[in-house]
Order: C-alpha cells, then structure tokens, then sequence
C-alpha cells in the first residue's frame, strides 16, 4: 500500500511539470511586448530594452522556461506590479482563504450529495427519488453566482442571519464562530453544482451495485437492509463515485473565482478576476499555479481513496 | 408490500418516438424551443431599444407600463435587454459547443483511429489539460486574450475540447478494431475517408451525447465569465453582463439581478431536462429500461394461497409456486405452478436446461427474485409449516441464511469483492447469532477448516480476488453452513468449476448434509452431478416440472421424453460411440406458453393430443410421477 501511494506520488511530479509548461506557455502567449504593458506607451525604447533585459525576455522561450522554473523553484513567482509585492505572498495568503472556502464546500457537497444519491436509488421512482431528481436538476442548472446573489437577499438582507459578504467580521470578529458565520453562505452557494452531480451519480452507481449478485448474497445472509445498502451496496458504489468527487474538486476551486467576488471572500479566486481586469499576469500566472496544484493534489487523495477502498486496484 | 411501478417499455421504436415518451425531455423540448424563438424573432418583435438609455426612467420596477420587467439603472427596458441578451448567450453557448466539438471530436479520432503513439501523445496533452480546474484554465485564457465576448467563448469552447476528445477516442479505439474497417482499408480507401464514411456515423450519437449534456454548462460557464466582467462588454450585454450589472444595485432594485438569472436558470434547466433525453434515447445501455434495482423481498402479489402443506413431516414444501416476471406489458410466467418437497437430510435433484425456471423456483422460496421486475403471483412455501410468502419482511430476514442458506452459481460475483472472505463469513454468523468478533472469527476458521481450505487463518484475509474458482466457491458454501440451515438451496455450485475440484466440493455437500442432517435443494443442468449426490430428482421444463422420482429409478427409467434426451446427453466415460444429442429446437419463450405439452414442438413422440389440453402430473406410484401422456418407459399403444 506505501509503494502503491509512493508510486502515485511519483508519478504526480510529470503532471505538477505539465501544469508549469502550460502555464508558462500561455502566458507566452500574449499578444504584445510586456514591458510596453507595464511602463506604458509612453515609455522611451531605451527603458523598455532595459526592462525586457531585466525581466529576462530578451532570451529564447525555452531559456525563459527555465530560467522561471527555476525561480519557481526557488518559490520566486515573479512581483505583482499592481500590489507591488512578491506574487508568493499575495498568494499563500489569499489561498488560506480559498482552501476552507473550497474545502468546506467540498465536504458539504460530499456528505450532502452522497446521502441524497443512496436515497434516491434506494426509493428508486418513489415520491424522495422525484423530489431529489429535480433538486438536483435545479441545482445543476442554477448559475451559482446567481444564486450567491439571491442567498445574499434572503439570509443577509431580509432575515439578517449572515454576513452578506468578507471573512471575519471588521470590529471585533477574528474567531471561529465569526468566521463560520461568514463561511456559511458561500459554502453552501458553492457547493450547489458539486452536490448536484455527485447525488446524480452517486444515484447511478447505487442502482448499479444493487443489481449485483453479492447484494443478492448479502440479503440471502439475512443481513438487515440498511446493512446492505450502507455496508455493502454503499461501499462498492462509493469506488465509483470517489473519482467524481476529486473531478468535483477541480470545479469547487474553479467556481470558488465567482463565489469569492459575489461574498468578497479574500481568497484566489477574487484576487484572479481583479488581477485579470489590471492585466497583472504574473499574479495570474502565480494564482492559476497554485490552484491547479490545489486540484492536482486533490485528486491524488480521491485516488489514494479509492485505492484503500478497493483491494483489486493495489 | 409495493410494486415500484415497471421499467419503460422495450418495444422497438424510433428513437424520436422514444424522446416524445419521455415526459420531462419533452419539457425540455419545449421550453428550449420557446425561448429560441423568442430570441431569433427578437428583432421582428415590438421591443424597445435595448441599449437606449433614459435616465429619468432608471429602476423602474416591474409591471410599470411600457416596461413590463421594468428598467435597469441606465433605464434601459429589462424585457427587451433580457430577449437581446438571450440570443447573444444561446449563440455563444452554441458557438462555443460546435467549436469544442468539432475540435475535440477530430482529436479524439485521430487518436482513437491511428492509436499507437500519435494516441499517447494526443492523450497526455489532454491529460494535462484536464490536470487544470476548468473554470480556472478558462479564466487564464481570458487573461491572455483580454476580456471580451468572443475571447470567452474562445476560452470556453477550448476548455471543453478533452471532454469530447476523450469520449470519442473511446469509442473510435473500439470501432477502429472493427471487421468493417479493415474491410474499407482492405478495398483501398483511404484513412481520411474511412473515418469520415465509417468511423464517424458510428460514433455521431456519443458526440451528439456529449454536445446536448455540455451545451447547458457552456451557456453557464459563459454567462459567469461576463458576469464577472470579463465577458461580454458594454454596450453589448448577454444574460450574464446583465446579472452583473444588476448586482451593483442589487439591495435596492433586486430585480434587475433577478429576471437575467431566472432566464439562465429556465433556458439551462430546459437544455438538461432535453439532454437527459437525448442521452436516454442514444445510450444503449439505458435503452433495455433495465436500470432500476431490486427491492429486499420480493413482492408476494397472489390470490387464494394454500391452506395447509400435503407433506406435513417436509422441512420445505413448495406447494403450486408461480412466480412471474413482468416486463413491459408482457407477463413472462418463469414458474408455472411447481410442487417439490424436502424431507430432513435429503438431497434433491432440480434439473433442467437453462431457462427452464429452476433457479427462479430456488430463489422464489426466500424471496430473493428481483422485484421489480419479478413477483410471486401463487402458491405456498412452507418451512416448517409455516408459510414463507404469508410473513413480514422481518420475519423472512430472520429466516435467510439460519434456516434456509444459499449456494450460489459464479462465486466471484456472489461474494463481494471489497471485503475479505473472513468478513464475510463472520457477518454471516453475526447475523444470526450474538457472538463477539473473537468467537465468530473462530467459527468462522473452522468453517473454512471444514470445507478443506488449506491454511484457514491465513485464508480469513484474502480477498475474493485472491482466491481460485474452487476456493471461492468452498468460502460461499461455508458462510451457507454459517448458522447450521436446514435446508441449503445450491444453485449450480459446481458448474463454474473444474471436473476435479467438483468432485471435490459434491463429496464435501454429501459428507456434509450427512452429519448435520441438512436438506439439500440442489439445482443443476447436469446428471451426472445428480447421480452422485441426489436422492429424488425432479425435472423441470419451462417453469413445470415434468418428471420427478427417486434418482436411481428415473436414471435407469427415464419416463418423461425430454428426461430421456437430457440423461442421453450425459457423457459417459469409455463409451466414446454414444451420442452426444443436444436436444434440437429450443424451449418456449415463457411469456407465449403453447396450449398443453411445452414439450411438444421438440417431442419425437408427440401425437395431437399432446397440444390438445393442459397435462396433469400424473402419478405412477413408488414416489414417481410424470406430466406426459406417453411416456417413453410405457409401450408405444394407442397409434392410430
């Protein structure tokens, strides 16, 4: 089993590369010369040489390349030119933030979506499978940005239950209740989609594993029902759903960037999209990197998971 | 109990008639229908000028005259920006749909057709696409393009290419092997014409698939760009520039956010609800209707049940079981009224071919038929006198496994493959008697000592993965002695076995049902297994039984025609000249049961009397009885 995680750890180096190549490869991309970007179109042809020179664009891509990645290496992500401050700093920082935004959300929509597959598939065409199938169609259809918005109404402004927007409350917050007060709107908003999926196909592999001939030996045992769906039925389809919820981690952090600007939550994702509308791109590099990272490492639990879970894959 | 209602029915259809059927998808259908018209008749309709500012009539709320969703904080008309705003987000969602499919429909068949390296590189880099979170690799594209709306759906479209690279090689790989490619390759087309007139009609419903379940997420993935600003751009709007406008006065004028969101939520629903569909139609898979799973018991919907069993002194008595299947309008009638009794330590024969309902009968006595679609529809299962199809659920869960135990066919599928065998067979003990974990595992080693598996203590911890055929099937047939039954249903328990290792595990079930007094309820297509181990036989053909007697005496006699025919067709060993018949024709489909004999379109003696009338069981003394009006033992009188 060691060797088995070992080797999976391994083998997420050559992704973790990838991850940089592309990064670095799109941002290579923009069109125009950065240092233009940065000093302005009024800046004379001897500063904006200077400046290429200094931020090494003067070299050949691939030079680039390594040059950043081993930077990169070095945890140097380049200075953000709007913050005027290393893009590391700004980033661990903000990705605090998302973390338990994102994480929160995931183990929301987990707990959540799981409970609602199991009895759905359990009451298969009975009025909770109904009720459930178009929860989950609702909810897979809403724009969550939207519904961040409606939440925002109802609970904030009309019912004053929770914080309409940050992370800690500016007078006197700072603690754990203050902050789960904040946490609970665009946790929930966010978890909406990933719940949706993961109860649809959570509902889908239950019906599967129930049709098998060792849920057939399990009742001829004369084991109690709930035994057979939770330890049995519930168990081997949760193999199968284990890699959606990794999947479901790349769209929690993905769709943290809409939730975090709706609830100004401090995290990667509002600091993107105002990185994006100052054409800081090296803190949009910076930020993507991280989070792409979060997703990959994400998934390698899902598999580690999944690996624990079933013997035949060791 | 309650029949969960049947599966769709499987008649063979049109797959647009298939869609009309399915209520929701039709919804869908015409909710999306709806709102693109109104989007494409946008400019013929009488709608004031979207991007007309009047500031005198900012926020107005809806219902104001003129303005029947009100104004916006430019005082623009909320119904005219919303019917503008809807065709820009359809045709962006579109656009970016037909891009991300085009592109990734050639990648994945390119990939899929060429295979080899060019797949494995094509595959990586898809790979390390799909390392990114979607939204996130969406935004970094943005950012290098710069905001904007064809520049976000530059960006989305892209995004979604693996989704549909990765599909289709799937399915290419697999048509790509196929005898009808080599064919087209062997007449000398060339590649890109084979996949264009072969491969691509073929995999054209996964890509269709794939487009109506991701249209809805592009349409969405798109509105949240602009909503974030980086989108659609002033003065031009889509649904999601406008949520994002109406957010900045969303605490005074919630409506201006409400209406645009309430429209992505309608079209998007209504674009789900109409691929669900479509994928229900196009995945065959889903087609046969056959997803919906059993229930704990089976459902036991029967009219007069039997009073009293006839074989008082019987462990078990079956007594006119009927057990149905019903499958789209039709009635499949798998057993058809079968009487069959066990003595205390007797083994009983079940034969017949597959099909014939012997292990629908088995499985009938506790309940464990598939419902839906199955249902007990008559009859009686007496254990002890007590009827199993007249108690609650409960009270026949109590009974599985401690008084009636199963031995199923295929013991790789039968034990579960996530727990260790030792797990499993102390939760077969634990279900039935209160012993602590130590004292049920030491049962549960001396189980697996009593079937003869080598190392017990060891043995507990292997998966069923881990063991061979005959050691998997040893494991079932020790969790079935788990709680001492008295009757032990065995259904093909050696079939899936070598002639070795059944010898074996047939010397084991007799040794056993010896000393533990159990009855055994032994189901088989074969009778040399029955020689070895049965004392009565009974024959069973298409959901009846035929022929039933002491084993030695119908062996050496056999009464019933297909008796006859099954005995012969039992190899005998050093008589390599007999004739290996197999039996010509085939059984009557069960939901279209002839009139008299089913028999009798295979019957070499079949005379008309045969089709005439129902056949009674007719008893012939000595503990035998036969459904057949002439029997091959009788001589051939009565000719015409």
């Amino acid at each position: 089993m060691m060797a088995y995680i070992a080797r999976r750890l391994l083998a997420v180096i050559p992704v973790l590369f990838g991850l940089t190549l592309i990064v670095f490869f799109i941002m290579a991309l923009i069109p125009g010369d950065p240092a233009t970007a940065i000093l302005g179109s009024y800046a004379t042809p001897e500063n904006v040489e200077r400046l290429n020179r200094q931020l090494g664009l003067d070299r050949s891509l691939p030079e680039q390349y390594l040059i950043w990645l081993g930077n990169l290496m070095q945890g140097d992500l380049g200075r953000s030119y709007s913050l005027n401050r290393p893009v590391l700093d700004e980033v661990t920082e903000r990705f605090g933030a998302t973390l338990i935004l994102a994480g929160t959300s995931l183990l929301l929509c987990s707990i959540l979506g799981l409970l609602a597959g199991v009895v759905s598939a359990v009451r298969q065409y009975g009025l909770t499978d109904k009720i459930v199938t178009f929860a989950v169609l609702i909810g897979i259809s809403t724009p969550s940005f939207w519904l961040g918005l409606l939440l925002i109404l109802v609970f904030a402004v009309q019912w004053r239950l929770f914080p309409a927007s940050g992370m800690y409350a500016i007078y006197g917050g700072g603690d754990l209740p203050d902050l789960l007060r904040h946490l609970f709107l665009p946790a929930v908003t966010l978890s909406v989609v990933a719940t949706g999926v993961i109860a649809r196909l959570t509902r889908t592999a239950m019906l599967e594993v129930l049709r098998q001939d060792y849920i057939r030996t399990a009742r001829a045992k004369g084991l109690h029902e709930s035994r057979v769906i939770w330890r049995h039925a519930f168990k081997a389809a949760l193999v199968g759903v284990i890699p959606v919820i990794g999947i479901q981690a790349g769209f929690v952090l993905g769709g943290a960037v809409y939730i975090e600007t709706v609830f100004q939550w401090p995290g990667i994702g509002s600091m993107l999209v105002t990185a994006i509308s100052t054409r800081d791109l090296l803190l949009v590099q910076g930020g993507v990197l991280v989070v792409a990272a979060a997703y990959v490492l994400f998934n390698l639990l899902a598999d580690v998971a999944q690996t624990l879970l079933d013997p035949r894959l060791r | 109990m309650a029949v969960a209602s049947a599966p769709p029915k499987a008649r063979r259809t049109t797959p647009w008639s298939l869609l009309a059927r399915n209520q929701l998808a039709v919804a869908g259908l015409a909710v999306v229908v709806a709102v693109c018209l109104i989007a494409l008749a946008a400019p013929i309709l009488p709608l004031a000028d979207p991007d007309a500012t009047a500031p005198a009539n900012r926020l107005l709320p809806p219902g104001t005259p003129g303005h029947p969703l009100g104004t916006d904080a430019l005082g623009r008309d909320l119904m005219s920006r919303l019917i503008w705003g809807a065709r820009v987000s359809i045709a962006v969602g579109l656009s970016a749909t037909l891009i991300a499919a085009f592109f990734g429909s050639l990648i994945g068949l390119v990939a899929g057709y060429a295979g080899g390296r060019v797949d494995n590189w094509l595959m990586r880099g898809i790979d390390m696409v799909m390392a990114f979170p979607y939204i996130l690799l969406a935004l970094a594209i943005v950012a290098v393009l710069g905001p904007g709306l064809l520049n976000a759906l530059y960006a989305i479209a892209i995004v979604n290419v693996p989704f549909f690279a990765r599909n289709i090689r799937g399915i290419t790989l697999g048509l790509a092997r196929r005898e009808f490619v080599d064919a087209a390759r062997l007449s000398g087309k060339g590649h890109a014409r084979i996949v264009l007139t072969e491969v691509l009609p073929n995999v054209l419903p996964v890509i269709v698939i794939t487009m109506s379940t991701t249209v809805g997420w592009m349409i969405l993935e798109t509105a949240g760009l602009s909503f974030l600003g980086l989108g659609a751009q002033p003065p031009q709007a889509d649904l999601g520039s406008m949520l994002g406008e109406g957010r900045r006065v969303l605490f005074t004028d919630p409506h201006v956010s409400i209406v645009p969101g309430l429209a992505i939520l309608v079209l998007v629903m209504g674009i789900n609800l109409l691929g669900d569909g479509i994928r229900d139609v196009l995945d065959p898979r889903l087609k046969s209707g056959a997803l919906s799973r059993p229930v704990a018991r089976t459902a036991v919907l029967r009219g007069a049940a039997p009073e009293a069993p006839a074989h008082p002194g019987a462990v078990l008595e079956l007594q006119g079981l009927e057990t149905q299947f019903h499958v789209g309008g039709s009635v499949y009638r798998a057993v058809g009224g079968v009487d069959l009794h066990l003595q205390p330590g007797e083994c009983v024969g079940l034969v017949g071919e597959s099909g014939s309902g012997k292990s629908v009968t088995a499985m009938s006595v506790m309940g464990l038929v598939p419902t839906p679609p199955g249902r007990i529809a008559g009859g009686a299962a007496w254990l002890e006198g007590t009827d199993m199809f007249a108690m609650t659920d409960e009270d026949v869960r109590l009974r599985r496994g401690r008084d009636v135990a199963h031995v199923f066919q295929d013991p790789l599928g039968t034990l579960h493959p996530l727990y260790t065998v030792g797990d499993q067979i102390v939760e077969a003990i634990q279900a039935h008697a209160p012993l602590p974990r130590r004292d049920a595992e030491a049962k549960a080693r001396d189980l697996l000592a009593l079937v003869r598996i080598p190392n017990p203590g060891e043995r507990m911890a292997a998966y069923p993965h881990e063991l061979s055929g005959g050691m998997r099937q040893r494991v079932c047939i020790a969790m079935a002695l788990a709680n001492d039954p008295k009757v032990l249903i065995a259904d093909e328990p050696t079939t899936a076995l070598d002639v070795t290792v059944q010898a074996q595990v047939l010397t084991l079930m007799d040794r056993l049902r010896r000393d533990r007094d159990s009855a055994i309820l032994f189901i088989t297509h074969d009778f040399g297994v029955v020689s070895a181990i049965c004392d009565r036989v009974a024959v069973m053909y298409a959901g009846r039984i035929v022929e039933t007697g002491p084993t030695e005496a119908v062996l050496a006699a056999p009464a019933h025609p297909y008796t006859d025919r099954l005995i012969a067709c039992v190899p005998v060993l050093g008589d390599p000249d007999r004739r290996l018949d197999a039996i010509e024709g085939r059984p009557p489909v069960v939901n279209a049961l002839p009139r008299g004999c089913a028999f009798a379109d295979r019957c070499p003696r079949v005379r008309d009397d045969c089709r005439a009338a129902d056949i009674a069981l007719i008893d012939r003394g000595n503990g035998r009885a036969v459904r057949c009006l002439f029997p091959v033992d009788a001589p051939e009188t009565g000719h015409d």
